[in-house]
């Protein structure tokens, strides 16, 4: 009995830390002005939850519990910590300020401004890709150490280290916690969507049966995301981003066959496509064109993304529209990988012989050499020409430049069928 | 997870059609929604109309039959619904418990039963493939 009582407490506990722990630390680090104590302080008040809240139940308001845990413990902190005279002013200001006793008011009107702090603190460009995304996923999702380690699949001491080092590098830097305003908010809003896209792609490219930790880190990038939707809801490319994720993860039922083989866009059923989705990300897609101006390369990606969500079938699909969009993202983010895309576009809108000379054009590209998806996509183009053996030459060069054994065997088939002999039979 | 929180509102069995909720609760509700939308956890959500103003449609012998709301012998009807994606029902039942419903209603929390849930015969029946799906049609018949 008490321990099934224990269990439930820690359940409930884990929830009420995945929903609060956020705005605690964001509220914290406001007070402290540095991430890396408010986050120690939060979870010091956690470990005060665990040691208590089996025995005395869960209190009504679990959110302003901790936050009032939390809240004392840093004033412990600066006590003990005999800060100089003005520190101490100041911390008194602006717990006058901000943390007013009515905890819902301020739950409510302020924490946002705290969260986008926090937000645009653990992904200031100082630190590394990795360690902004380890330090995200600690202090905006709540995840563990261990969580954070297993999905990025490193030993956790690597991690924890990771993360010890990251809230260092923040206070040395003394980078401020407030959100950038001006020139520099666009570029520093590029470097908080790089690392929820990260995230997610990390999650994504996961295949099924790992560990449950990788798969989740889209959920994981898809509530930032959301969340940070409503934070910045004037930056067009904060919905870009979020309709990407959306409209992805909308196909993420149909990417995989019953054995695990994945199954390619055009291919996959659209009935199982998860169409709540789907709609959530059109409407996101919606919002950030309706804001004006230019489309940046995450609004793009995603109204390309949402030309095949729209199409009931692959034969409806509007490759038209998708090349002018592929057009548009060579304007704001030339990439050879880029260009390959636009060419596959462009062969299903106006035939093959279109897409093999812009293929052609791009393949001395140094970034495509040894890709293995170049001499792919133009062994598809030669073949439909009727360049028979050309196209096998091209499937059996893709082959030797990948390592996936699914796709060899793909690649392998492919050359196979296009063989003289076997054409005479068809 | 997903998971659908089910509003059950005292009397609603009984409600005339066209009942409207008063506006204090609409208010209350319309924050608490906010909360969700902001936690980045609402999927969907909807208000029902009363059973009065719906339908029952029930099957016996391999026929549909038709009847108008109100339906005598229902006690407890929905009122609407939210779906939420979270990382646990611990989390979802957190996110019930928040919900600012007047005395005696009832929010229910129930995962939604994924399609990775099934086990692969039911998946691959699921999944469209024709001859397979034939086959275990003929299987349930038997058993």
């Amino acid at each position: 009995m008490a321990a099934s009582a224990t269990h439930v407490a820690n359940a409930t506990i884990e929830a009420v830390w995945r929903i609060e722990s956020a705005k605690i630390v964001a509220g914290l680090a406001r007070m402290t002005r540095d991430v890396g104590l408010a986050e120690e302080l939060a979870q010091e008040a956690l470990v005060a939850a665990l040691e208590k809240w089996p025995g005395s139940g869960v209190p009504d308001n679990p959110g302003a519990w901790l936050m009032a845990a939390a809240k004392n413990r840093a004033l412990d902190h600066f006590r003990h910590a005999k800060l100089v005279e003005v520190k101490h002013e100041e911390i008194g200001r602006d717990m006058e300020e901000g943390f007013t006793p009515d905890f819902d008011a301020a739950l409510e009107d302020d924490i946002g401004d705290d969260l986008l702090r926090l937000v645009f603190t653990a992904c200031h460009p100082v630190l590394s890709t990795e360690a902004r995304a380890a330090l995200t996923l600690r202090l905006l999702c709540g995840l563990t150490t261990d969580e954070i380690a297993r999905a990025f699949l490193v030993p956790e001491p690597t991690m924890a280290q990771r993360i010890v080092r990251a809230k260092r590098t923040l206070a040395e830097a003394r980078v401020p916690f407030e959100v950038p305003r001006g020139e520099e908010l666009s570029s520093r809003l590029a470097s908080v969507l790089e690392v929820v896209y990260l995230v997610f792609n990390e999650g994504y490219s996961a295949t099924a049966g790992d560990d449950w930790t990788r798969p989740a880190l889209c959920e994981d990038a898809l509530r930032l995301g959301r969340i940070l939707a409503e934070l910045a809801p004037d930056e067009p490319e904060v919905h870009g981003l979020v309709a990407l994720m959306e409209i992805q993860a909308s196909r993420f039922r149909a990417r995989s066959g019953p054995s695990g083989e994945p199954v390619l866009l055009l291919d996959q059923d659209r009935s199982r496509w998860d169409h709540v989705l789907v709609r959530r990300g059109l409407a996101a897609l919606d919002r950030a064109e309706k804001s004006g101006g230019v489309l940046g390369p995450y609004a793009l990606q995603a109204a390309i993304a949402a030309c095949h969500a729209r199409a009931p079938t692959p034969g409806e699909t509007d490759w038209k529209r998708i090349v002018a969009l592929y057009d548009a993202l060579a304007q704001v983010m030339p990439s050879p990988i880029v260009e390959l895309n636009r060419a596959v576009a462009v062969a299903m809108a106006f035939g093959p012989a279109e897409g093999l000379a812009l293929i052609d054009a791009i393949a001395s590209e140094p970034a495509l050499r040894g890709y293995h998806l170049l001499p792919s996509v133009r062994g598809d183009f030669l073949e439909k020409l009727g360049r028979i053996d050309e196209a096998r030459g091209e499937f059996e060069r893709a082959a030797s430049l990948t390592r996936n054994s699914r796709e060899i065997r793909l690649l392998l088939d492919r050359a196979a069928a296009l063989h003289p002999g076997l054409r005479v039979v068809k | 997870m997903r998971f659908m929180m089910v509003v059950i509102p005292k009397g609603y069995d009984k409600a005339k059609p066209g009942a409207m909720p008063d506006a204090k609760l609409v208010a209350e509700m319309s924050r608490y929604n906010e909360s969700l939308h902001k936690a980045g956890v609402l999927l969907s959500m909807e208000g029902l109309r009363p059973p009065s103003m719906g339908a029952r449609v029930s099957f016996k012998g391999g026929k549909p039959k038709v009847t108008d709301g109100p339906f005598a012998e229902a006690k407890e009807v929905i009122g609407g619904f939210w779906m939420i994606r979270v990382k646990s029902k611990a989390e979802a039942v957190e996110w019930a418990k928040r919900c600012p419903m007047p005395d005696g209603e009832i929010v229910e929390v129930r995962q939604v039963q994924e399609f990775e849930d099934f086990p692969a015969d039911v998946q691959e029946a699921a999944s469209g493939e024709p001859a397979l799906r034939a086959q275990l049609e003929k299987k349930a018949k038997k058993g």
